[in-house]
């Protein structure tokens, strides 16, 4: 399961850019993750520029 | 849910969506622009450099306030510090003036919308409308109101993010060697050159980038970093780099930050199509950023203008839809190809680089008198320098 740390976010769209299954989306003031189409493949983790993503083990 | 008919939606209101719409309502199409944000142009993602050719380019004028500072030319600083210096124009679309991308955005919409273009603010295009194979334009949703826009030509100009031009099958997903990640501060107090651009570069400041700081006044700049994502391991890999540049300079180090921003670029070739049927891509979500620099304003521009005429030319029926946007494919390729797919091969290759070749490139390019900088000019002199990377650059050199 994705978390996104919304006090880090910079609302920036990196990780909905990378997602390579459209999984993310961005609202003005969060971004939006569907937990269902992620296949947890880590790069919007990696790709975040202020490290406000983690990916814990198993859904909710 | 409200009903909407246009003939063009042009969902992204950056310079790419603008510039789309400005030049299709000039030629008579009934254009309307989506924009997610409350605000045009706000926040800034961005460096804010650019080359000024941008104003022949889209017809502008050096007013409205958009200018914050004009460069004579770019420094490039390798890791040992030799440095390169260009002139404005032999330093890529980057450099030349220092824009505030908040109000230049927002001055090209007011140009769409004195030239007829409706706007919509905070409003979100939540997807496509498709009908068979074919686009026919985007559901929205604007302060809870849903609407069905239907458009002749949807047009993806939504940025880095991209979502709607993956929504309608373009090849725009991208590969992990072909995004740099960024991060920037615009920094109070800075005592760097102000008429210059400086980009750091090799894999000490910036594996895979460059750091970047661009003079917004006498002692203002924005001070960014661009990582390539081959190389990020774990989260927040940009800010650790850029911060330890700052720590490391003197010019900077007590400069206080006033804004920071993030985001990503491609620095990818764009598809082999950015069109289909009733739809059309352009600037970052069609990947039409420069692979070499990760300038992208330019180039969404420019090609937002030729998607623009095309349109227009449209809506007074001189081609029908297919044809105009068979049109702004030929021409956007013709106007940007050449110049990505050199700029994009050159990044490969710079990937691959040590900093101790980078060293020696700029050592040995840095030697020719700037007037005679040619192509043909630095392959002799990194020839010299150091024979076997020459051979590297042959190719396309
Ligand atoms: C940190 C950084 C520094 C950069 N520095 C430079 C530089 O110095 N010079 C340069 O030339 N380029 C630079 N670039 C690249 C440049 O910012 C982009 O190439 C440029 O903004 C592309 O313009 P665009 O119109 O294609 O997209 P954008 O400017 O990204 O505009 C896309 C718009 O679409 C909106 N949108 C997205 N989805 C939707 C939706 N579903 N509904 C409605 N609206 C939507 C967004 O809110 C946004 O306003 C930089 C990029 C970054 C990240
Ligand atoms: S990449 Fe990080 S900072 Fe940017 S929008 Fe995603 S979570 Fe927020
Ligand atoms: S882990 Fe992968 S699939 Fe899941 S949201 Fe992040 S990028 Fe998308």
């Amino acid at each position: 399961m994705i978390i996104i740390d919304k006090e880090k976010c910079l609302w920036c769209g990196t990780c909905v850019g990378v997602c390579p299954v459209l999984a993310m989306t961005l609202k003005e003031t969060y971004v939006d993750v569907d937990q269902e189409r992620c296949t947890s493949c880590g790069i919007c983790v990696k790709a975040c520029p202020v490290g406000a993503i983690t990916m814990t083990e198993g859904s909710e | 849910m409200k009903r909407l008919k246009y003939d063009v939606v042009v969902v992204g209101g950056g310079p790419a969506g603008t510039t789309v719409a400005r030049y299709a309502a000039k030629n008579g199409a009934k254009v309307l622009l989506l924009e997610k944000r409350q605000e045009v142009g706000s926040p800034v993602r961005c460096g804010e450099g650019i080359s000024k050719k941008i104003l022949q380019k889209i017809e502008l004028e050096p007013d409205g306030g958009w200018i914050a500072n004009e460069v004579a030319g770019a420094k490039i600083i390798s890791p040992k510090g030799s440095v390169l210096e260009l002139s404005e124009d032999l330093a890529g679309n980057e450099t030349g003036y220092i824009i505030r991308r908040d109000i230049f955005d927002k001055h090209l919409a007011k140009l769409a919308a004195t030239e007829g273009a409706d706007i919509m603010v905070k409003t979100t295009a939540t997807g496509l409308i498709k009908e068979g194979g074919k686009i026919r334009g985007v559901f929205a949703r604007q302060l809870g109101q849903e609407y069905r826009i239907e458009a002749d030509v949807t047009v993806a100009a939504d940025g880095f993010e991209a979502r709607l031009s993956r929504e309608a099958g373009l090849k725009t997903f991208l590969k992990l060697r072909d995004v740099d990640i960024c991060i920037q501060y615009e920094m109070v107090g800075v005592k760097t050159d102000p008429l210059f651009t400086e980009f750091y570069i090799g894999q000490s400041y910036a594996p895979g980038g460059y750091v970047w700081i661009f003079p917004k006044s006498e002692n203002v700049a924005n001070v960014g970093i661009g990582v390539n994502l081959m190389f990020s391991k774990e989260g927040a890999t940009p800010k650790r780099y850029l911060d330890k540049f700052i720590a490391s300079r003197d010019d900077l180090k007590r400069a206080k930050i006033v804004e920071i921003n993030g985001g990503a670029v491609s620095v990818s070739m764009p598809p082999e199509v950015v069109t289909k049927e009733g739809f059309a891509a352009v600037g970052d979500s069609a990947r039409m950023i420069d692979a070499l620099t990760g300038g992208g304003v330019m180039n969404g521009a420019v090609a937002g203008k030729e998607l623009g005429e095309a349109l227009g030319k449209m809506a007074q029926e001189k081609l029908t839809p297919n044809e105009a946007l068979k049109e702004y494919e030929k021409n956007w390729r013709r106007r940007l190809e050449v110049t990505l797919a050199r700029n994009y091969l050159a990044k490969e290759r710079l990937l691959e680089l040590t900093d101790e070749e980078m060293n020696d490139i700029i050592e040995a390019v840095g030697s020719i008198k700037l007037e005679g900088l040619s192509t043909a000019a630095i392959l002799k002199a990194v020839k010299e320098a150091r024979p076997s990377l020459a051979e590297k650059f042959a190719d396309f050199l």
